[in-house]
C-alpha cells in the first residue's frame, strides 16, 4: 500500500495556473470554424424524408416528381444506398441487426430517415422531399423495454428473432456468501428515462470525393472513436482513402456527435455525383427525432445486502437498457460502468445482469459518462435507502463504507484498481463549503413553515481514461486491448513549438491542454505554442475525446513527445559544452554547465544547431527537432481473466455534491436553493476549464434529474421534437454552484491529472434525487424515477394528501 | 427574389433573397456573417440572437425581408474596428465564459443589449438578459461572471 498522495497546487510554471484558454481567442471573437461555416464551391444541400410510422413496411417509393424538380441533383432511397454500402458498425455479435443510414424495407421508428434529396439549396431539397411518395403498411410497434422482452412482442429486427440484443450475468466475488451473511437486504427499482446531451449545434457533415486522389474528404461536427474506420468499412474503400478534417470546431457534443449515418449519406452522394461537395446539416427536428442521438433509457432492479451498522456487503443489480432501433455502440453503456460498479465504497461482491433490448425508438449513442451517471444514481439511491432504513445519517453511512485513503491502489470486485483517492477529505471539504449545518437549519426552517424541503448528498466516481475493455467483456470477438492516443511536436529553427493532435475539440480546450503541458515540460511559454488538429491521414492514432480521457491520454502523449525533444536537446547541449548529460542544469530552455554556469547554450542556439549545424550534432543524431509519442492507457492492455475480472479505465476522479431544494406542494415544482460540490480530479491542468466542465456538468445533471426526457407515446409517436417539449435548463434553473477542488494526484499520469470532462453530470442527478427524496420522506413518499418532473411529484403529493 | 437593403454593424449592405429566407440564413449565407449561429430555428435557444434597431431579436424567427431598411448588429459588430476583440469578447475570454463557443455569439449579443442599458447590472438583471439563451456547456456561471466583468470594464473606461 502506498501512502495517500495529497498535495495542493503543485510546483509548476504553467500547469494548474490561471491562464486564458487558447481556443477562446477565436471562439469568443465569433471566428469559429464550425461545419456550417464551411462552404465549398458548388456544394449541394441535403434534406431528409422521415417516416411518420414507428414501424411500417415500405411498399413503394416514387421519387420521380422530386427528381424532376429543377435544382435537384439526386434522390437516394434506402434500397439504393444499402446496395452500394455495407451496414454501419454494430458492436455486438448480432449479424441480423443491420443498420443502414436510410430504412430498407422496414421503418423501425417514427422519424427514421427513408430517403434524402440533394439539391442546390436546403430549401429546394425540402421542397423536393415533399414530392416523394411513399406507400407504407403500418405495423404494430414496441416502445416499452420490458414489453419488448415478452415472447409475443413485435420484433424490431425480425431476422434477429428476438428483441434482446445482449443479456449476460456477471458475478464478481462471493455474492451468495455475502448475501447469506448480511443482516438485512433491501430491494428497489430505479428508473433513468431517456434523455441525452442535446448540444446547441446539431450534427452536420460535408463530404467531397476527390476523384484524382481517390480520397473522400470529410468535415463534420464529429466526436467519436474509429470514425474514419467506420466510413471506410461502410463505403467499401481503403482506410487511407478517408481524410477526416479535425480542424472543425464542434459546437458541443458530450459524447453524442456520432453522425456516422449522416456521413455515409453525404459521402456516398458525393461519390455518386462525381465529386460534387455535399452537405447535410440537421435541423432541430431531424436531430431530435431521427438523429440517433438519444442516451440511456434504463431500468435498474437492485437488491442491496447490508449489516445493521450500515456496512454494505453486496449488490445484485439487473440493468435493462433500451437501445432503440439501431444499437451501434449504445449497448456498451451497460459495460463501461463496470469500471466503478461499487462506487467509492468497500462493497465486497456484486452480481450484475445487463440486458440490452431493441425497441421502435431512435438509436442510442454514448452520452457523457457512458452509462456511469445512471449507475451512480442507482448506487447512491441504494446508499440513501439503506441509511433511511437504518435511521443512519447519510453522511455517516458514506463514511462507514468509503474506501480508506491508505487503501489505494484499491481493487474492486470487478478487477479494476482505483488509482488514488481521499474520499473522506473531499467529503469534509464539501461539507465545509456547503455548510451542512446551515443547510440543515434552512431546510428545517422551511419545513417548520409547513413546506417541503430536502437536502441531497451524492458521493460519486468519474472513471477517466478509457480502455475499451468493456467491449471485449460484452463481445469477445472484439479483441482490442489498447485505447491509445498520439501527439506530435515540432520545434522549428526559430525555436517556436508546434504541437500536433489528431482529433476534434468540442469545447474541452485541447489546444490549451497540449500547449500547457508541452510548455510545462520544456519550460517555454504556452501562449507561444501553436497546436494543430491534424487530419486523419496526417495525424497519429487517436481514439477521440471520449471517456473523460484527454487530460490523461492526450496530456500524457503531449508530455511524452515534449520529453523526447528535451532528451534530444540534452544530448546536443552535452556534446557542445563537452560535459556529461548529468552535469547540466536546465532552466527555461537554456542548458548550463552546473560547474560553470557561465558556459551555457540557449534554446535558440540549440534549435539552430539542430536545424542547421549538422557538424555540431552528436554522431548519429537525427537532424531537426521533431518527435511523436503514442501512449497506451496506463494499467490497461490485458484481457479479462477467467472470472471476467479486468482493469476498466485507469483513473478515478471523485466528487461530493450537496443541494438544498424546496418543492412547491401545489405544483410539484422543485426549486434548487443552494448547490455546492467538492471535486478531486488530481492535478488540474487549467482551473477555468475544469471549473467550467464541473458546473456545466451539474447543469446538465439538473436537466436529467428534473426536466429532460425524450417521450414516446404508447403508439410510438415521438413527443419531444422541439426545445419547447424537451426542456433544457436555462440560467433560471441552474443555481449558483459553489465548488472547491481537492488534489489527490494520480500516480499513473504525466502530472497527476485525472478526467474531469464528464464532470458534475456524474453526480448531480443522484444528488438532486437524494434531495427530493429527503423532502418527500417527510410525507413518507419516495420517487426513484428520473426526470422528477413536477407533474410526477405533484401526482405523488396529491395522491398522498387524498389518502 | 427581393432586394434587401439594411445596415449591418454600421455598414450599408444589400443582397437579394427569397421571401421565405430567414434573417439568420440571410446573414450567414448571403452576407457571409458566420458568427450568428443556428440552434433550433424555433425561437427557443437564442443562438441566433442579433440586435435589430437596438433590441435583441431571434434572427431565425424573422424573414430577411422584415429587416429591410433596419439596422442590425451581429456578434461581428462586437469587435473593435481593427478586428480585435471588443470589451465583451475580451471579458468572455478572460472569464472563460464559454466552452464550445456555439451559444457564445448569442450570449454576447444578449450581454451587449443589457450593458447598453446599464454597466453595473445586478445578477437578476444578467439572468433576465440571458434567460432566453441556452448554453449546454457552461452551466452559465462563467458567462454571468464574464458579463459582470465586461460591465465593470465599460464603467471604468467611461
Ligand atoms: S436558432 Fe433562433 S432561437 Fe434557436
Ligand atoms: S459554450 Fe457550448 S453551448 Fe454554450
Amino acid at each position: 500500500m502506498t501512502a495517500p498522495l495529497d498535495s495542493h497546487a503543485p510546483n509548476t510554471r504553467y500547469v494548474a495556473r490561471k491562464r486564458r484558454v487558447t481556443e477562446d481567442k477565436r471562439l469568443a471573437a465569433g471566428r469559429g470554424n464550425f461545419v456550417q461555416d464551411i462552404v465549398l464551391p458548388g456544394m449541394l444541400h441535403v434534406a431528409v424524408l422521415a417516416s411518420p410510422h414507428p414501424r411500417a413496411k415500405i411498399l413503394s417509393i416514387d421519387t420521380s416528381a422530386a427528381l424532376a424538380l429543377p435544382g435537384v441533383a439526386a434522390v437516394l432511397t434506402g434500397a439504393q444506398l444499402s446496395a452500394a454500402t455495407n451496414p454501419l458498425y454494430g458492436g455486438l455479435p448480432t449479424p441480423e441487426v443491420k443498420w443502414y443510414p436510410l430504412a430498407v424495407d422496414l421503418t423501425r421508428y417514427a422519424g427514421e430517415w427513408v430517403a434524402v434529396v440533394a439539391a442546390t439549396s436546403r430549401g429546394l431539397a425540402e421542397d423536393a422531399i415533399e414530392l416523394i411518395a411513399v406507400e407504407y403498411e403500418s405495423l404494430p410497434c414496441i416502445i416499452d423495454p420490458e414489453a419488448a422482452l415478452l415472447p409475443d412482442a413485435p420484433l424490431v429486427h425480425p431476422g434477429h428473432k428476438s428483441n434482446v440484443l445482449y443479456r449476460q450475468t456477471f458475478t464478481w466475488g462471493p455474492v451468495a456468501d455475502d448475501f447469506a451473511k448480511a443482516e438485512d437486504t433491501l430491494t428497489f427499482r430505479a428508473r433513468w428515462n431517456r434523455s441525452s446531451t442535446v448540444p446547441i449545434e446539431t450534427f452536420g457533415a460535408l463530404a467531397r470525393w476527390d476523384i484524382g486522389r481517390e480520397i473522400i474528404e470529410i468535415w463534420a461536427s464529429i466526436q467519436m472513436p474509429n470514425y474514419a474506420e467506420q466510413i471506410a468499412a461502410s463505403l467499401r474503400i481503403p482506410l487511407n482513402s478517408v481524410k477526416v478534417h479535425h480542424d472543425v470546431d464542434v459546437g458541443g457534443s458530450y459524447g453524442v456527435k456520432r453522425g456516422i449515418k449522416h456521413t455515409i449519406i453525404v459521402a456516398h452522394l458525393s461519390r455518386m455525383l462525381g465529386g460534387v461537395p455535399v452537405r447535410l446539416i440537421e435541423d432541430r427536428l431531424d436531430n431530435m427525432s431521427g438523429g440517433d442521438a438519444h442516451g440511456p433509457d434504463r431500468i435498474f432492479d437492485t437488491t442491496v445486502a447490508f449489516d445493521k451498522n450500515g456496512s454494505i456487503r453486496s449488490l445484485k443489480i439487473r440493468a435493462l437498457d433500451d437501445a432503440g432501433a439501431y444499437p451501434g455502440r449504445g449497448p456498451f453503456q451497460l459495460g463501461k460502468p463496470i469500471a466503478a460498479l461499487v462506487g467509492p465504497y468497500t462493497i465486497n461482491s456484486v452480481e450484475y445482469e445487463a440486458i440490452s433490448v431493441t425497441t421502435n425508438k431512435t438509436g442510442q449513442v454514448p452520452v457523457r459518462g457512458f452509462g456511469q451517471s445512471p449507475t451512480n444514481f442507482m448506487i447512491e439511491t441504494a446508499v440513501d435507502k439503506v441509511a433511511r432504513h437504518l435511521g443512519l445519517d447519510r453522511l455517516e453511512i458514506r463514511r462507514r463504507n468509503f474506501i480508506a485513503p491508505n487503501a489505494f491502489p484499491y481493487e474492486i470486485p470487478t478487477g479494476t484498481k482505483y488509482d488514488s483517492g481521499n474520499y473522506p477529505a473531499v467529503l469534509d471539504k464539501g461539507i465545509a463549503l456547503a455548510d451542512w449545518q446551515h443547510l440543515t437549519l434552512r431546510r428545517d426552517a422551511i419545513r417548520k413553515e409547513g413546506r417541503l424541503a430536502g437536502i441531497g448528498v451524492a458521493t460519486c466516481l468519474e472513471p477517466g481514461g478509457g480502455n475499451n475493455m468493456f467491449e471485449y467483456l460484452m463481445n469477445p470477438a472484439a479483441e482490442i486491448t489498447t485505447f491509445m492516443e498520439g501527439c506530435g511536436i515540432r520545434v522549428d529553427s526559430s525555436g517556436r513549438i508546434t504541437g500536433i493532435m489528431g482529433t476534434t475539440t468540442s469545447g474541452q480546450g485541447h489546444e490549451t491542454l497540449v500547449a500547457t503541458i508541452m510548455g510545462e515540460e520544456l519550460e517555454r511559454e504556452p501562449d507561444d505554442i501553436r497546436v494543430l488538429h491534424a487530419d486523419s491521414l496526417a495525424g497519429l492514432p487517436t481514439r477521440s475525446p471520449v471517456a473523460s480521457r484527454m487530460a490523461i491520454m492526450l496530456g500524457g502523449a503531449a508530455a511524452g513527445a515534449a520529453r523526447k525533444i528535451k532528451d534530444k536537446l540534452i544530448k546536443i547541449a552535452a556534446h557542445n559544452l563537452g560535459v556529461g548529460e548529468s552535469e547540466l542544469d536546465y532552466d527555461g530552455g537554456t542548458f548550463f554547465d552546473r560547474a560553470n554556469p557561465a558556459r551555457k547554450l540557449t534554446w535558440e542556439q540549440l534549435c539552430i544547431i539542430a536545424h542547421r549545424q549538422y557538424h555540431k550534432l552528436p554522431a548519429g543524431l537525427e537532424p531537426g527537432l521533431q518527435a511523436e509519442y503514442v501512449w497506451q492507457v496506463p494499467g490497461g492492455g490485458q484481457l479479462p481473466d477467467a472470472q471476467d475480472k479486468v482493469q476498466l479505465y485507469p483513473c478515478f476522479s471523485f466528487q461530493a455534491h450537496f443541494a438544498l431544494i424546496e418543492i412547491d406542494p401545489g405544483t410539484g415544482k422543485v426549486s434548487i436553493l443552494d448547490y455546492a460540490l467538492a471535486h478531486d480530479c488530481g492535478t488540474v491542468i487549467n482551473p477555468d476549464i475544469v471549473r467550467g466542465m464541473i458546473i456545466g456538468g451539474v447543469a446538465h445533471g439538473i436537466g436529467a434529474a428534473l426536466y429532460e426526457q425524450f417521450t414516446y407515446a404508447p403508439d410510438g409517436q415521438f413527443m419531444s421534437a422541439t426545445f419547447a417539449d424537451y426542456l433544457m435548463p436555462s440560467v433560471f434553473e441552474v443555481p449558483f454552484v459553489r465548488d472547491v477542488e481537492h488534489c489527490t494526484p494520480s500516480p499513473l499520469t504525466s502530472h497527476g491529472q485525472k478526467g474531469s470532462g464528464e464532470g458534475g453530470y456524474l453526480g448531480a442527478p443522484a444528488c438532486i434525487a437524494s434531495a427530493v427524496n429527503d423532502a418527500l420522506s417527510t410525507r413518507n413518499l419516495c420517487l426513484d424515477s428520473l426526470p422528477m418532473h413536477m407533474m410526477k411529484i405533484e401526482a405523488l403529493l396529491n395522491g398522498d394528501s387524498q389518502t | 427574389m427581393s432586394m434587401i437593403k439594411l445596415t449591418v454593424n454600421g455598414v450599408a449592405r444589400s443582397a437579394s433573397a427569397e421571401p421565405r429566407m430567414s434573417l439568420l440564413d440571410f446573414l450567414r449565407e448571403n452576407l457571409g456573417l458566420n458568427a450568428t449561429h443556428m440552434g433550433c430555428e424555433h425561437g427557443v435557444c437564442g443562438a441566433c440572437s442579433v440586435i435589430l434597431d437596438g433590441a435583441p431579436v431571434r434572427s431565425c424567427l424573422l424573414f430577411a425581408v422584415q429587416a429591410d431598411g433596419h439596422a442590425i448588429t451581429t456578434a461581428e459588430g462586437l469587435r473593435k474596428d481593427d478586428g480585435t476583440p471588443g470589451v465583451i469578447m475580451d471579458s468572455f475570454m478572460e472569464a472563460h465564459g464559454l466552452q464550445c463557443g456555439y451559444c457564445t455569439p448569442g450570449m454576447m449579443i444578449a450581454a451587449h443589449a443589457l450593458l447598453e442599458q446599464t454597466t453595473s447590472p445586478s445578477d437578476d438583471e444578467i439572468h433576465e438578459a440571458i434567460g432566453g439563451n441556452l448554453c449546454r456547456c457552461t452551466g452559465y456561471a462563467q458567462i454571468v461572471e464574464a458579463i459582470r466583468l465586461a460591465g465593470r470594464r465599460m464603467k471604468d473606461a467611461s
